[in-house]
């Protein structure tokens, strides 16, 4: 064994062994389990600085994007553009591919490298057309029987006046809404930004996993900041509030693993940051394949009704 | 000469309200005043122009449902506070204040009812409540309304009225995205229809999950209705915005909304429909 599959595999073993030991926060009702989850907090938790490194790595201008990964986890790809009706969206790229020597489909946000490819990609933010274009690949994979992978990376959605008119809001719940209806294995990796409902539109799916310097967020800390302390610049201050880091979301009970990055973060060595996701996705497809579809979409929508905390 | 004025304001011990902060019950849009008992009476339309106020929940599901049929259902699920999140105040704390102006215990109310003698299970928001937002205990309460309407085989009346997902609750208010949709797809495959009313406004978190699922969806004239609101729209692309931005009337020509029903003629609306998904 070489000495980098020796790393890979350390590093696997050990995002294996970080789910085992944290109490899935949201499936905890009782007060007891309250305390103790609480207590577990203050003693375990990441500081501030950890949760912003997060923020920082998850979009740093080096990171491997979707298509870097592709390149080197996917052999066969075929890239499929277009939404059959108005566009084809830059910022979302879908496509068929072999993974680990069976077709799977793929849909993933994908971010410009350089200022050219930035803009026409829209820095990641795709209109309602890259969604549209996201439910004819999981169509596609429905049809044929195909695991879908999704490869979340996004600020979000596209705020723009055409992005409202052509219906970004109806875009992102009828994505969401085609993922619950799947009887095909859905796997998602977070593997830059989460971000709000233009990432959760296609990360509806069996098993969601984080890279383990991806945050996942409900707005971007500047917008939380903008809103909640009424000054962008108070960013830090609201990451360390809403904490979109791997570890916490593991906590909440809303993504299943963490899988390792190089030593740094992924941006450091891309080679190995796909050697270590190629691990991770081949290893919750395998876990996933004999269940029957029907019981697959059943635990799927049971697991997504049951995440949340109230009293 | 007139004389010279005293400025009493310093002994208030409640300042009045600022002059360019209009009291509710005055129109927005013609300047026209009126009492509450007026306003309630017209269900909350100014008389003069149709301008609609915004409309409590508790007041809509009296409008709506046949008298006395009403029975809620999760009126004891409440908000938790599971980031013990601290903005410039704890979330807690707002959550105690909400509770207290509103006399709600959440952001949207839901129960049983029967509509011009149809039987229907009703999830009515209310954005006085933290901006309707939806946190946890909203997803929940949606996603047990979509249950109780496919145990009693009922269709799902939903009003929706929203600033978006609660960032308090951090991540976990993103995940009531795909609750509230699976909800949804759960009534739907018990093939029981949901009729949507947005009213103003209707966005973000809530415009990208179950609000936009509806079988028939119908917004309030002159509702907003965006992912994205006017005011982050400018800032972040620097575009010029059409009049009509985000509003009923747009979603309307551009294809996302059935019709647009004014307040008074919704019950009516309703009825319609509920007979013919029966």
């Amino acid at each position: 064994m070489s000495e980098r599959d020796q790393e890979v595999n350390l590093r696997h073993r050990l995002s294996g062994l970080s789910r085992l030991p944290l109490l899935r926060g949201a499936r905890v009702a009782g007060e007891a389990e309250r305390l103790e989850r609480q207590l577990e907090r203050l003693t375990a938790d990441a500081s501030d600085e950890v949760i912003w490194r997060s923020v920082e790595l998850a979009r740093h201008p080096e990171r491997p994007y979707t298509l870097d990964y592709v390149a080197r986890i996917v052999t066969d790809w075929v890239e499929l553009h277009g939404d059959r009706g108005r566009a084809d969206d830059g910022a979302l790229v879908t496509g068929l591919g072999k993974l680990d020597g069976r077709t799977i489909a793929l849909v993933g946000h994908q971010k410009g490298r350089d200022v050219k490819e930035r803009l026409d990609r829209q820095f990641g933010m795709a209109y309602p057309e890259g969604y549209y274009k996201a439910v004819r690949i999981m169509e596609i994979a429905e049809r044929f029987g195909f695991p879908l992978i999704s490869l979340v990376d996004t600020p979000g959605a596209y705020p723009g006046v055409a992005a409202e008119q052509h219906g970004q809001g109806g875009a992102i719940a009828r994505a969401q809404a085609a993922m619950s209806r799947l009887t095909v294995p859905t796997i998602a990796c977070i593997i830059g930004e989460g971000g709000s409902g233009g990432a959760v539109a296609i990360a509806v799916s069996d098993r969601v996993l984080m890279q383990e310097n991806a945050i996942y967020s409900v707005i971007t800390p500047e917008g939380c900041a903008a809103i909640l302390w009424r000054d962008a610049g108070e960013a830090k201050k609201a990451a360390a509030a809403f904490k979109p880091d791997a570890l916490h979301c593991l906590d909440l009970g809303v993504i299943d693993g963490v899988v390792a990055e190089p030593d740094g973060g992924a941006q450091r060595n891309h080679d190995a940051a796909a050697r270590l996701l190629q691990a991770a996705l081949v290893e919750s497809l395998e876990e996933l394949e004999d269940t029957p579809g029907e019981e697959l979409r059943r635990r799927r929508r049971a697991k997504f009704r049951g995440m949340g905390v109230f009293a | 000469m007139s004389e010279p004025r005293i400025d009493v304001q310093v002994e208030h011990r409640h300042a009045p309200p600022p002059a360019n902060e209009k009291h509710p019950n005055t129109c927005p849009k013609c300047g026209s005043h009126y009492r509450d008992d007026e306003l309630s009476a017209a269900l909350w339309v100014c008389g003069h122009c149709g301008h609609h106020f915004p409309m409590r929940a508790r007041a809509r599901i009296d409008w709506y449902a046949d008298e006395g049929t009403f029975v809620e259902e999760s009126a004891a699920v409440r908000s938790d506070d599971p980031l013990d999140f601290f903005d410039l105040r704890p979330y807690a704390e707002r959550l105690a204040e909400a509770e207290l102006n509103t006399g709600l215990g959440e952001a949207i109310v839901t129960g049983q009812a029967v509509i011009d003698g149809q039987a229907v299970e009703l999830a009515v928001m209310d954005f006085t409540f933290m901006g309707g937002s939806m946190g946890s205990a909203v997803g929940e309460k949606f996603s047990r309304a979509c249950d109780s309407a496919v145990e009693r085989g009922v269709p799902l009346v939903s009003v929706t009225s929203s600033g978006g997902a609660r960032m308090q609750e951090g991540i976990l208010s993103l995940m009531q995205l795909p609750k509230t949709v699976c909800a949804v797809e759960d009534l739907h495959d018990a093939r029981l229809p949901m009729i949507t009313v947005m009213a103003h406004p209707t966005t973000a978190g809530v415009l990208a999950s179950f609000a936009s699922l509806g079988d028939v969806t119908i917004g309030e004239p002159g509702a907003l209705i965006a992912f994205t609101g006017p005011r982050v729209v400018q800032q972040t692309t620097r575009e010029k915005l059409p009049e009509d931005f985000g509003l009923a009337e747009q979603n309307l020509r551009f294809g996302h909304l059935d019709a647009i029903v004014p307040r008074s003629e919704q019950r009516e609306y309703i009825t319609r429909v509920l007979r013919l998904f029966r």
